[in-house]
């Protein structure tokens, strides 16, 4: 399985990544490698099972919807780029 | 006393041989005077662990102290520390100082350990030689030239150089077991749900378990003591008693059933590697253990598996690093778009990218379920095989790396070589099995791991084998030159 390089562009933004022009070719080709690697799974059997998503299949456990614990704002905003009026501060988005 | 196992400064610590601000005072120097050699490790906090010392010591002085009361260990650089910062071997988190301590991280404060310092490790944990790490990689103290492993190759070569007894770890694919094998000490990943994922910061949620890494298996018992416990913060934490893992060590191994999976000794292993693990076989057979010809049909899908399940967890994981909340954000933004992406490109190394990259394209319409889905019945597959071996056999031995410690970039240019680095290790993680890895010998100098793997919550079972296996032999005493 190869990768073409338009797709990698889709990928990059889906993946919110920036790639330059320079690394494409070589993004490209290191993933075509990898993507060989993958393409083994196609010859395995797998019409007998089922898919497994993480060990012992039990449910994840929940806990009642009440609230345990305190506001811990001013220690996380205090970590953050940029805040204001304990907001957290993202350039301008809406013209 | 850097020397001496977890256990015996125990016993000196609770004798008053020494003190724990004495022994605390003694890794510092040696980290402060050899650490430059090692990049082992990359943060130390010499003024917080005085200080847990001395307050280690008057617990001591009261009597009825926990075990590993006073012992200094590293933590490696992915739990979070509060107050301490946690890269996680990433320039998108050299800023990050946690508001709070991973669960690991304060069961072993309840338990009165003294944290040295952080340890180094390949980015986000993706990498098996810690070339990966934005503070640049740390050398395996029995060859300079040599990658230690990864990806918790700081902590591995922190303790084979001495620099501190015992260490925390994780493992994805192979992460503690891999750098424990090149570093010639011993490390243990438990089975999944058995140890708190709870800030841990997260690679692949479904394969991520934190373990022990120390000389011995002995010690690996006294930290995975510590370290294991249920916790309701984490979703997947399983609720099962913890058994003193050190109760059960000294039991006999006669009769003990060892499956030899024959895939496991096939194509691509070194022969020097192939003969230490089954000298190592002999021994064990030599105290009473059945040594069982064995097959794991699907070992050959695990690394393709692998290389779909993780990637996949990883590029849902890692999308949270986006420079809003905390971490590196780019400089002048023009906008949201470029802020996202600037911060992405410029925050994440090269092998994190690729990886995201892959998970995106797996998860993406179209693929995924030529690819996911594909990968986790092929999961299932590779835990079936596991399933039928154990109904046979007690345990499973075998090499835990290909080959020993390989030499800076030699494996640079292509990832797809890296990745077959952990080629007997990542079908544990898949099935959510324990598995260790113990030192068995030496091949060009370097050390070599036996890997052993249990069934699901036999830890004690892995460490009882090891631990008989070390009574014999002396390959976990062994040093690199200059650390003694």
């Amino acid at each position: 399985m190869t990768i073409e390089r338009q797709e990698i562009e889709k990928l990059a933004t889906l993946s919110r990544l920036s790639i330059d022009d320079k690394t494409i070719a070589e993004v490209t080709e290191r993933l075509s490698s990898v993507l060989s690697l993958v393409d083994q799974l196609q010859t395995a059997d797998t019409s007998s099972v089922t898919g497994m998503e993480r060990p012992f299949h039990n449910a994840q456990r929940l806990r009642e919807d009440q609230v345990t614990e305190s506001s811990q704002r001013e220690s996380f905003q205090a970590i953050a780029p940029e805040t204001h009026n304990e907001l957290f501060s993202v350039p301008k988005m809406i013209e | 006393m850097h020397n001496k196992t977890i256990a015996e400064l125990i016993e000196g610590l609770q004798k008053k041989t020494f003190s724990s601000v004495e022994l605390t005072e003694h890794f510092l120097a040696r980290i402060s005077q050899l650490n430059a050699q090692f990049n082992a490790v990359i943060t130390v906090t010499a003024e917080q662990a005085l200080a847990a010392a001395a307050k280690a010591d008057e617990r001591l002085a009261g009597g009825n102290a926990p075990a590993m009361c006073g012992v200094p260990i590293l933590h490696k650089d992915i739990f979070c520390t509060d107050g301490v910062r946690t890269s996680c071997g990433s320039k998108m988190l050299d800023n990050f100082v946690p508001p709070y301590n991973a669960t690991v991280v304060d069961n072993f404060v309840r338990d009165g350990a003294v944290m040295l310092g952080k340890t180094n490790m390949d980015e986000f944990a993706m990498g098996s030689s810690n070339e990966t790490s934005f503070y640049g990689p740390v050398k395996n103290p029995w060859a300079l030239d040599c990658v230690p492993g990864g990806s918790s190759g700081g902590s591995a070569a922190a303790i084979a150089a001495r620099l501190a007894p015992g260490a925390t770890a994780t493992d994805t694919g192979g992460s503690i077991r891999q750098p424990a094998a090149l570093c010639g000490i011993s490390g243990l990943k438990p089975t999944y749900g058995r140890v708190s994922r709870w800030g841990m910061i997260a690679f692949a949620s479904s394969l991520d378990q934190a373990g022990p890494m120390a000389r011995t298996a002995e010690d690996c018992a006294i930290l995975l003591n510590s370290m294991a416990s249920f916790d309701d913060k984490d979703s997947t934490s399983v609720d099962k008693l913890v058994p003193n893992y050190c109760a059960s060590l000294n039991n006999p191994i006669k009769g003990l059933r060892i499956g030899i999976p024959r895939e496991y000794f096939s194509e691509g292993l070194h022969p020097g590697t192939e003969q230490a693990v089954k000298k190592a076989l002999a021994n064990l057979e030599g105290q009473g253990a059945e040594l069982v010809d064995i097959s794991l049909p699907s070992s050959h899908l695990s690394v393709p598996a692998y290389y779909v399940i993780a990637p996949a967890e990883a590029s849902a994981n890692l999308s949270r690093f986006d420079g809003v909340k905390y971490g590196y954000r780019c400089d002048d933004p023009k906008d949201l778009q470029d802020m996202y992406c600037r911060t992405r490109q410029e925050g994440f190394g090269e092998e994190v990218q690729r990886r995201i990259l892959i998970g995106t394209y797996c998860l993406s319409a179209g693929y995924y379920e030529a690819y996911y889905g594909k990968a986790q019945q092929v999961r299932q597959l590779i835990q079936q095989d596991f399933d039928d071996a154990f109904k046979s056999v007690d345990l499973i031995m075998g090499p835990t790396c290909p080959s020993p410690a390989f030499k800076f970039g030699s494996k640079g240019d292509d990832p797809v070589a890296m990745y077959l680095e952990d080629i007997y290790t990542i079908a544990t993680n898949l099935a959510g099995l324990p598995g260790m890895s113990i030192p068995c010998g030496f091949v060009e100098e370097k050390p070599v791991g036996l890997q052993i793997i249990g069934n699901y919550f036999d830890e004690a079972k892995i460490l009882n084998a090891a631990h008989q296996f070390q009574q014999s032999t002396d390959w976990h005493k062994q040093a690199p030159e200059g650390s003694l």
